[in-house]
């Protein structure tokens, strides 16, 4: 038998979207509001993030960091924890362009709202740009490179307090540097009383707003705390319920539940496909010290990709790497000279991809990348050759047979870069900037919630989380998850004062 | 499921040459990190990769008349390669899939950041100093 819990509100997930919502709420709970924040992920000590690879992104990631699409040629990285995936970005911060927000065109939402929400938590997680002595030689050879081959790179300001520079970000900062909701909005929501209860994942949402709660047990060995209540099943009450769990997660959870949600709900799916490009220097580079990501280059409006500075781990690496044998060792064995260029191509919702749940409810994502796309990652591939070769790079490996591009092969990028060398199935593709499912837009006949996040024709319910873009963001998606559910907050204070009325 | 240690290491050398030169408790190490990771995944997923590598095992018997763990390291190169370039989705993916194992345990074993002069350190620069 379960146990029943009433609540006023209910924040499904402890991200961006539902930490912010979280910390915007808490000061009704000195009102007699009561707020509770489910989250499926374990609380970690400080002390757990250990930079280990495999042992953090088993902990931390759902399936290991190897979720895969349904036809399997993509890996989706999430994450599952208190904090959400705000505890393994590497922290850049950016607005959203306002050519995006245009293009969505949501009623209602215009882009300087959303920059001025936005602006408020770059400030409350210390946005700022990096001291130039803390720029490794990965980073400054994109820089240099990027000019000498005539791109305009901007530097990415980042929410990082006392970094020391372990480039661990994405394995969760072992030294707590990065200022995620799990370092900022949440303690602050748990001080003014916000219930915050981990490992507790919703497996429905009943039309009664009732929610079935699954809270498990801390497996042997496993790293986390046990969750704040016993393990069991519960059946949780709210009066307003507020889903952020993510563009999958909340996807997955609206459409396992009985609701009368619109038809759209699930579809809309995208996400920033990403390559790995690596390039061999001469001599050792500073690239597994420092701050990760500290530069790009958008060339997301004109040519469908951004270039992003970044330095992963042994297996990311490997994996990342086309081909295998003795070509794909030698280049490992060079990690100390190695540079690394992240490229993201932007694509956008595409008919098909979608999300969809299994007969058991598990989430699974219909993706296929189209044309466009793939011309996005091989103009961002050919892009990545000509920093790395501007910035002295001897030889880059890219998708490209035989995959070691040679200095000589600086001029002919066109023809030894193509599309056919790009085919699914082929190439470690994988994303993190996951978006879509729960579209905002005018009605229920295009949309799955208003500008507001307010479910349409559901109206107890809200959504605050990635899975609100109607389409790609073409950037880094975490302030503007922010400034959004800063706009969902505000809506449930103005459902919770006319209902006091 | 239950990793097929013949086909797994004839495909492992090829991935990773360096790893014909593990000593039999490296072995150990790096298919006890493939067998957990595969014991995490969806059931359908383990049935998927069972399957595969009987298919790996038994499909170069068509072109060499031989299985592959034992066929000569250069046909065995040449059969994946080949694999690994198939027109069919099913088996590039199914290859892709057997490779980042593989990667995974040979890369995830904690003494390889020595080997590929791997140096990440949580104290970040000051373990530079």
């Amino acid at each position: 038998m379960s146990a029943s819990r009433s609540y006023d509100i209910v924040i499904i997930g402890s991200g961006a979207g539902g930490g912010t919502v979280a910390q915007e709420l808490a000061p009704l709970v000195r009102d007699g509001v009561r707020i509770l924040v489910l989250e499926k992920g374990p609380r970690f000590a400080d002390q757990e993030f250990t930079g280990r690879e495999l042992e953090m992104a088993d902990a931390l990631y759902q399936d290991g960091g190897a979720f895969l699409t349904r036809d399997g040629t993509m890996t989706l990285a999430f994450a599952s924890a208190y904090g959400g995936s705000t505890v393994v970005y590497t922290g850049t911060s950016l607005t959203a362009p306002q050519r995006v927000i245009r293009a969505w065109g949501v009623p209602g939402l215009e882009h300087g709202d959303l920059t001025r929400r936005s602006a408020k938590y770059a400030e409350q997680n210390n946005v700022h740009l990096l001291d130039d002595p803390l720029i490794n030689d990965n980073n400054r050879l994109f820089v240099e490179g990027g000019r000498k081959a005539g791109y305009l790179v901007e530097q990415f300001p980042v929410n990082v307090k006392g970094c020391r520079g372990s480039s661990l970000c994405n394995l969760g900062c072992p030294n707590q540097a990065k200022q995620g909701t799990n370092r900022v909005q949440l303690p602050r929501a748990e001080r003014a009383g916000v219930e915050v209860v981990t490992r507790a994942e919703v497996l429905r949402i009943e039309p009664d707003r009732t929610m079935m709660v699954r809270v498990s047990q801390k497996a042997a060995g496993t790293k986390g705390a046990p969750s704040e209540w016993a393990p069991g099943d519960y059946q949780i009450r709210a009066r307003i319920v507020v889903a952020a769990a993510g563009a999958i997660g909340t996807s997955a959870l609206l459409l396992r539940s009985p609701l009368p949600a619109p038809r759209s709900l699930g579809h809309g799916f995208t996400c920033h496909p990403a390559l790995i490009l690596v390039a061999e220097h001469p001599h050792p580079i500073t690239n597994d010290v420092g701050h990760p990501k500290s530069y790009f280059v958008d060339h997301a409006e004109s040519e469908r990709f951004v270039l992003e500075t970044c330095m992963y781990f042994p297996f990311v690496t490997a994996k990342s790497l086309t081909g295998f044998g003795a070509t794909h060792s030698a280049i490992m064995h060079a990690f100390p000279r190695l540079q690394m260029i992240l490229i993201l191509a932007c694509d956008h919702a595409a008919p098909g991809n979608r999300i969809a749940v299994s007969r058991t409810g598990s989430p699974i994502v219909h993706y296929r990348f189209t044309p466009e796309t793939i011309d996005g990652l091989v103009r961002g591939t050919r892009a990545a050759a000509r920093i790395f070769f501007a910035a002295g790079a001897r030889r880059v490996h890219a998708p490209a047979d035989p995959p070691l591009l040679e200095t000589t092969d600086a001029d002919r990028l066109e023809e030894r870069v193509t599309a056919r060398h790009f085919r699914p199935g082929m190439l470690a593709v994988s994303a993190a900037h996951l978006m879509g499912g729960c579209a905002m837009g005018r009605s229920a006949a295009d949309s799955v919630t208003d500008g507001w996040g307010q479910v349409h024709g559901i109206p107890w319910l809200r959504v605050a989380d990635a899975s609100l873009f109607p389409d790609s963001l073409e950037i880094n998606p975490y302030l503007t998850i922010m400034g959004l559910a800063d706009r969902v907050a505000e809506g449930v204070r103005r459902d919770l004062a006319v209902a006091g009325d | 499921m239950t990793l097929p240690s013949p086909v797994f290491r004839a495909v492992a050398t090829c991935v990773v040459p360096e790893a014909g030169r593990l000593a039999s408790a490296q072995w150990d190490e790096m298919e006890a990190i493939v067998a957990r990771a595969i014991a995490a995944r969806p059931r359908a997923v383990q049935r998927q990769l069972a399957l595969f590598f009987i298919l790996l095992e038994w499909l170069p018997l068509l072109r060499y008349a031989r299985p592959l763990s034992r066929l000569d390291p250069a046909r065995r190169t040449r059969f994946l390669d080949r694999l690994q370039r198939a027109p069919m989705l099913l088996l590039r993916r199914g290859f892709w899939g057997v490779r980042t194992l593989i990667l995974m345990g040979y890369y995830g074993r904690p003494a390889v950041a020595g080997e590929i002069g791997y140096r990440a350190d949580t104290r970040g620069w000051e373990a530079r100093r």
